[in-house]
């Protein structure tokens, strides 16, 4: 009899947990037939790959179809705003920069998804990072994004050559041109041709700009978080106009010409090819080179690749007197024997956000394949293939060796990658990237272009200062100052 | 019964409604042109217009739509002289023995002109006016040119612009009349190398550009070993100012010569045999019978088909925005392709006023081209 009982205990306990697993998953019993999802997204195969590979798997496990549509980097943020102000509502979601929400939740072109993030324990919210949580998924309080992505901008190096020549990883930017220069037109995988000391992705209309402030964040911002790397937090002012911003744009310009030839016309996708293909001693990227050098198929470099947070400074930028000053304990309070470390969340990470004016069942469609995106159980198998273009941001991706290991990474490799990962987003002086309106134009426009023109010698050092400066503060007058600068601090206040 | 009340209200019809049926035929053709010009207003001047406007406001984003605010001329003068000046029109520096000699060769050239069309006999006031307008824009275009690219200061897009239409055009007709030429001569394999001259025409313009793109990678493009085999590996022709102009234009002549080669070659071959017969009779050599037969009958084609290159000329942009996206620096942007980074910032009227001064430029140069060279051209054959 007590058999019986506990037979029927365990039955009925197991009917109870499937009910619960499908009362708490978004994504089961085919609800969404004959539901079409149209998906935007960047021109892949990064990004896109992840969303087109996934569509099928989610299609047979809901019903909905997801559709994703591609248009270049550089033209996303225009078709987006354009279709959402024009009503046109070609999207139904978009997998976007989430440092455009500056620009796309005041109009209320996207949709609150507090409610539904909370709602869906599926999704494990709380897995993921904080920052990204915060700052990639949540705008003035409401979370309007599901994160799949987790940017960090770091260095990467060749571990076998480093260790051969008694050489260490790069500490300040001093040391990553000194590296550089050593192996600057030497040859760095055996194949008789001089390669490169330095990779970077410096091409103009591409994703490059992101790589100045990285490097130059070391000497402009020191105190914290909050303090902020694009403006003075006091008037708005661009801190792209002093001896920090001279500095990062000297090593820009050494690192110019520390790469291949026509590293002016590379993008990414140019340098992490050359990077992994072993031609190149240095690099300076996003999480994407990790698991590509472990990748059989196109690396040359599988196990002899290391990664460390960004380089730093041994002297910081005095706000007061715009001189660049050496660093002690109150200028410099997070400092790292002695060099100040400002890691650079570049980007924040792609993320999913869902058009407001869709229909409600599109909008759940939408929602459930995002979230289905950011479960454990698919992202953290995306983030160890390289051309997701997905990297790390949940802390299960950074405890759970397991997919790591099973993608062909060694341990000491793994720990290796995610430590770096680690140090940056732990750090108490992380840099948040721009996120007010019309950051678009900020960087994408004026920044890149004024850095495209000094690096082609047609604008001297200084006169690249002044025209950031001059371009940045007709554009903050154009759109008023103190609206740009409440947006400006807004965005510093979120609490990692 | 139907019969007579159909016949009896007629002539009242008639009286009463003559007038407006007479008036009716007398507009009828106006009439059945409104349909056309209506789709024409729509479809071209509304569109034109409203982009005027737009380049006189600044659009912004709000709830529900966006709003337009009205700011005069101020996108046009950030672009003459406000904080946009050396992006589209470049930095000048003062003139130097060599720029000042060429301007005074160039406007001595247009005070010569000047003064023998006032010394002709059909010259009126309004010609004079017409002709001293023109050589003072143009005056100022050349300056620019002079002043940015043969000295130490920097072509803007506009600048950059007149150098790719003018260097373009020019290679591009002389190449494609030296190939029509060569193509109907009765040489072996001429139907072959027609359609083979043809086919760069008909490649996509992006495909172009990423074509070149390609064949100007000198570390690992499908002409490596030609660079590798001059030692030219380590040269780029894109981080080079004038090493990236040149590819754009390369690709831009690969592109479009065969486009007034194929125009050339059918206006060559519909010419009449029996001048050539004629003049060779009278012992014209090969040159002389190009020179003085041939040329002057394909004049008003190449009239023709240079305004149309032209005109599409100044709207380059798929090959500088693929092959280098307009650098280094802004080394290679048209302004087609800077109105388009504006506008992809969302800058709607800052763009539109770019296009404006496109607009304004190509008018200029499709005027003055018609009126001073191709009517005289058209009239002269």
């Amino acid at each position: 009899m007590s058999r019986h009982l506990t037979r029927a205990l365990v039955l009925l306990m197991g009917v109870g947990l499937l009910a619960a697993c499908n009362s708490s998953n978004s994504n089961t019993n085919g609800q969404f037939s004959g539901t079409t999802v149209r998906v935007v997204t960047f021109t892949g195969p990064q990004i896109a790959e992840p969303l087109q590979r996934r569509a099928p798997d989610f299609e047979k496990l809901t019903g909905a179809k997801i559709e994703v549509i591609t248009v270049p980097f550089s033209d996303l943020y225009q078709k987006l705003l354009t279709d959402f102000a024009t009503k046109t509502n070609s999207y139904d979601a978009t997998v976007f920069d989430p440092q455009w929400m500056g620009d796309y939740v005041p109009p209320g072109y996207l949709e609150d998804l507090t409610n539904r993030v909370q709602n869906d324990s599926a999704l494990q919210w709380n897995d993921i990072a904080p920052f990204f949580r915060d700052f990639s998924a949540t705008f003035k309080g409401h979370v309007y994004t599901v994160p799949l992505d987790g940017d960090f901008q770091m260095v990467y190096y060749r571990k076998d050559l480093l260790q051969r020549d008694g050489l260490t990883p790069p500490e300040t930017w001093q040391d990553y041109i000194s590296i550089a220069k050593h192996f600057q037109g030497k040859d760095l995988n055996g194949d008789g041709k001089a390669d490169y000391g330095s990779c970077l992705a410096m091409k103009r209309s591409a994703q490059s700009y992101w790589m100045y402030f990285s490097i130059a964040a070391a000497w402009l911002q020191s105190q914290g978080t909050k303090q902020g790397t694009f403006f003075s937090t006091d008037n708005m002012q661009p801190l792209t106009n002093n001896a920090g911003a001279a500095a990062a744009l000297d090593v820009y310009k050494q690192l110019s010409k520390l790469g291949p030839p026509d590293q002016l016309n590379n993008d990414v996708g140019d340098s992490r090819g050359l990077f992994v293909t072993g031609r190149c001693a240095l690099s300076l990227d996003w999480g994407d080179i990790g698991p590509l050098a472990v990748d059989p198929s196109q690396s040359k470099v599988q196990d002899k690749v290391g990664a460390v947070i960004l380089p730093g400074s041994k002297q910081v930028l005095d706000r007061s007197t715009g001189q660049l000053v050496d660093c002690n304990s109150t200028l410099c309070p997070y400092a790292i024997n002695g060099v100040n470390h400002s890691p650079f969340a570049a980007f924040g990470g792609w993320s999913g956000a869902i058009n407001k004016s869709a229909s409600a069942k599109v909008k759940d469609a939408a929602y459930a394949f995002l979230s289905y995106m950011s479960q454990p159980a698919q992202s953290s198998v995306d983030v160890t293939i390289g051309k997701t273009g997905f990297n790390p941001y949940r802390t299960s991706h950074f405890t759970n060796l397991g997919p790591w290991l099973a993608s062909g990474m060694s341990q000491t490799a793994a720990k290796d990658y995610l430590g770096a990962i680690q140090a940056s987003l732990q750090s108490p002086n992380m840099v948040l990237d721009m996120r007010i309106p019309q950051t678009a134009f900020y960087q994408q426009t004026a920044l890149d272009t004024a850095l495209a023109q000094f690096l082609a010698g047609e604008l001297s050092l200084n006169q690249t200062m002044a025209q950031i400066t001059n371009q940045w503060n007709s554009k903050t007058d154009e759109i008023g100052r103190q609206a740009q600068l409440d947006a400006y601090r807004s965005s510093l206040s979120v609490t990692k | 019964m139907s019969g007579q009340a159909s016949a009896r209200p007629m002539p009242v019809a008639v009286s009463r409604w003559s007038p407006f049926v007479t008036r009716l035929d007398r507009s009828a053709g106006a009439v059945f042109i409104l349909p056309a010009v209506l789709v024409i207003l729509t479809f071209s001047i509304f569109p034109l217009l409203a982009s005027l406007y737009v380049s006189l406001t600044r659009l912004s984003f709000s709830e529900g739509g966006v709003h337009l605010t009205f700011v005069g001329l101020n996108n046009y003068a950030k672009l003459v002289v406000g904080i946009d000046r050396t992006h589209f029109i470049g930095v000048t520096v003062p003139l130097t023995p060599v720029t000042g000699a060429v301007l005074a060769v160039v406007y001595g050239g247009f005070a010569f002109l000047l003064i023998r069309y006032l010394r002709g006999p059909g010259a009126t006031v309004l010609g004079f006016v017409g002709r001293l307008f023109t050589a003072v824009i143009a005056g100022g275009l050349i300056w620019l040119v002079v002043d940015t690219v043969l000295t130490s200061g920097r072509p803007g897009t506009l600048v950059v612009t007149l150098v790719y239409v003018s260097v373009d055009v020019s290679v591009q007709y002389l190449l494609a009349l030296g190939l029509a030429v060569l193509v109907v001569q009765h040489i072996p394999g001429r139907r072959f190398f027609r359609v083979v001259f043809l086919l760069p025409m008909m490649i996509t313009p992006v495909g172009v550009a990423y074509l070149f793109r390609m064949l100007t990678d000198t570390s690992k493009g499908p002409l490596y070993p030609l660079w590798a085999h001059f030692g030219l590996t380590d040269v780029s022709w894109v981080t080079n100012p004038w090493g990236a102009r040149l590819a754009v234009m390369i690709g831009d002549v690969w592109q479009w010569t065969p486009f007034i080669f194929i125009v050339l070659l059918a206006s060559i071959e519909s010419l009449p045999v029996e001048l050539n017969e004629a003049a060779v009779v009278d012992g014209a050599n090969r040159w002389q019978l190009f020179w003085a037969v041939t040329f002057p009958q394909i004049l008003p084609a190449t009239s023709t088909v240079v305004l149309i290159r032209l005109i599409e000329a100044f709207k380059i942009v798929d090959l500088p925005n693929v092959l280098t996206n307009g650098g280094p620096g802004t080394a290679t942007e048209s302004l087609t392709l800077h109105a388009y980074t504006i506008w992809r910032a969302l800058d709607i009227g800052g763009s539109a006023a770019v296009a404006y001064m496109l607009l304004f430029v190509v008018t200029f140069v499709g005027i003055t081209y018609v009126n001073l060279f191709r009517r005289r051209v058209t009239a002269m054959a």
